[in-house]
């Protein structure tokens, strides 16, 4: 092949390249717009008067905030936000607090007894909640759990999977720096706090985000636990007053109570996504 | 990697009653951390994991009514009355069809965008966050929004009659219900397949592509030659996690048809959740678990041993 035909071959492969990219853009700009339209429409319709909510443009020729007065006035709504608040907050702390622990321990450790404990938590992971639910449904009924935050806690204070998270970071950290501290006359809660956790701080990011999240998203465990409207979480009290609305003018209510209980969640995910990302990059593939 | 803490070099020391805590051999003291540290969270997946496994199994051989004082024991009588119930069957086809639909279409819209996005590079980070936002938000409040957007008179109804294709009845068809409802969940987990199947695509070498190319190996070739096959294990863990999550197909089914319209789209779950909380049988529900329990650790283990096979001979 002359020099001159080589040119023109690499010319035309980065012709293609560059058009190939176009396309690219092209179909995620498309797809794009499928994933984020939903959003807008329901932040849209939050902001529509009665009378304009059928209209089918994005923008509402009168942006109104009544929806948001009346949603914050008249309905449990930010009684139920107080809840799932509370319940992500105490869980996120006792998950990361214990899953550290126990996956500080299971990571650096040998001892008697290690390689059970590993699989017993691990074979949790495959048991479908429904299972639990019911035993759980009847122990809390005869233990007064129903309808109390410790009912709504419970399940979810140690998490098997943030087990396994922290142990695989842990399992990263050299052990000739724990020795060395050892060497020095350290407490073996010495070394975990003051040198393992802080060490593995991006760990700590992923598992209390992910925590939280899954946390405020939880529906299944908090429909069945909870009876009275003043001890719902979100996702139930969304569920419970959007099945109750059979006028369907009701949809403007329930398309601002989808904007309360979605925009924290985009803007916690925005602050934090660099964490999340890798953390179930780094998770996935183990 | 050495995973022990252990120092070999300190001689052993004899532990003496009443000498306390200070004094305590250095491997005591590593023992006391290990299993002081292991205690509460031990206890709790014996007590709060575990157990309710073993009591799940108990009750479903049990007829167990809410008002009834004694629960006696009935064998597989409750398995028997669940497999001859139409809904229960009707429910198991459904779930069927959410798996054999929604995997596969979770995969290919998953890997479509994770190839696309690796084409480009400006603009990659915001498209990788909007893809993925819809993961982290509400399935509820997403349920409902789609309710909304599928109503009769909605914005979707109102695009279809533009092109052409006439108003759909979408959510109150019996025939279309079900697939409406897997589109929502597949969209809802495109960012998390996504971000799965990027991680393992960064894994390969960008060797093998070059070295394909020279032998002039098309586009096409190389995908099928090379990134299908060096992503099998990415694929494996995707498979079995989706239809795990497919097969519990339950909060969207709940808020966006509530099963119906004519049972079209009434999951295994959703119809557990009926039995156990709306009629209170706790026997019959226990089993529909325990079935449902078999179903996923069968799937699993098959999968497992499938995929996992064929992934050992490339």
């Amino acid at each position: 092949m002359s020099r001159s035909a080589a040119w023109a071959d690499t010319r035309t492969t980065l012709r293609w390249k560059r058009s190939g990219s176009l396309i690219s853009y092209g179909l995620l700009t498309l797809g794009l717009g499928l994933m984020v339209f939903p959003f807008l429409w329901m932040i849209s319709t939050s902001f529509k008067t009665l009378d304009e909510i059928y209209s089918l443009s994005l923008i509402p020729s009168r942006v109104t905030w009544d929806n948001y007065a009346a949603i914050f006035q008249g309905t449990p709504f930010p009684r139920w936000m107080l809840n799932s608040l509370y319940v992500a907050v105490i869980a996120t702390v006792s998950v990361c607090v214990f899953d550290s622990i126990t996956g500080y321990i299971l990571a650096k450790f040998t001892f008697w007894g290690k390689q059970v404990i590993f699989v017993l938590i691990l074979s949790t992971l495959m048991v479908p909640t429904e299972m639990l639910i019911i035993p759980w449904y009847l122990v809390s009924s005869s233990f007064n759990g129903m309808d109390t935050y410790w009912g709504i806690l419970f399940p979810g204070l140690i998490s098997g999977f943030g087990i396994f998270l922290m142990k695989q970071f842990m399992e990263s950290l050299p052990s000739e720096l724990l020795d060395a501290a050892r060497i020095d006359g350290m407490g073996e809660w010495g070394i975990f706090l003051r040198i393992a956790v802080p060490l593995v701080r991006p760990a700590f990011a992923t598992l209390c985000i992910l925590t939280f999240l899954g946390s405020w998203n939880a529906f299944i465990w908090p429909l069945i636990i909870t009876q009275s409207e003043e001890m719902f979480t979100i996702p139930v009290g969304m569920a419970f007053f959007s099945s109750e609305a059979k006028d369907s003018s009701n949809w403007v209510q329930i398309m601002t109570g989808a904007t309360l209980s979605v925009l924290p969640l985009i803007f916690l995910f925005l602050c934090f996504q660099k964490q999340i990302i890798r953390g179930i990059a780094t998770t996935g593939l183990k | 990697m050495r995973t022990t803490g252990v120092i070999p070099s300190r001689p052993k020391r004899r532990l003496w009653f009443g000498s306390g805590i200070g004094r305590l051999n250095y491997r005591h003291k590593q023992r006391l951390f290990i299993y002081g540290g292991l205690l509460i969270p031990l206890i709790y997946f014996v007590v709060i994991r575990i157990l309710p496994i073993l009591y799940s199994f108990n009750v479903s051989f049990r007829e167990w009514g809410m008002l009834s004082t004694d629960k006696p024991f009935v064998g597989f009588d409750n398995y028997a009355t669940l497999l001859s119930d139409p809904l229960f069957l009707k429910s198991l086809v459904n779930t069927g069809i959410y798996v054999v639909v929604g995997v596969p279409a979770q995969l290919i819209a998953g890997l479509i965008v994770a190839l696309l996005l690796q084409q480009v590079v400006k603009l990659r980070g915001l498209f990788r966050t909007a893809y993925f936002i819809p993961y982290v938000t509400s399935v509820v409040a997403v349920s409902w929004i789609f309710r909304w957007l599928l109503m009769k008179n909605g914005i979707v109804n109102a695009l279809f009659i533009e092109l052409g294709l006439g108003p759909q009845s979408f959510l109150y068809s019996p025939t279309q219900a079900i697939f409406w409802i897997i589109a929502v969940m597949v969209w809802q987990n495109i960012g998390f397949q996504m971000l799965i199947f990027l991680a393992g695509l960064q894994n390969i070498p960008k060797l093998y592509y070059e070295a394909a190319a020279i032998d002039g190996a098309t586009g096409w070739q190389r995908f099928v030659h090379i990134t299908i096959p060096l992503l099998n294990p990415v694929m494996l863990l995707s498979v079995v996690m989706a239809s795990i999550g497919f097969l519990q197909s339950f909060t969207q089914v709940l808020n966006m048809t509530g099963g119906g319209p004519l049972d079209s789209t009434i999951s295994v779950v959703l119809h557990i959740y009926n039995l156990a909380f709306k009629s209170f049988d706790m026997g019959l529900a226990s089993a529909a678990t325990v079935i449902l329990f078999v179903i996923i650790f069968m799937l699993t283990l098959v999968q497992l041993k499938v995929l996992g096979s064929r992934f050992q001979q490339e």
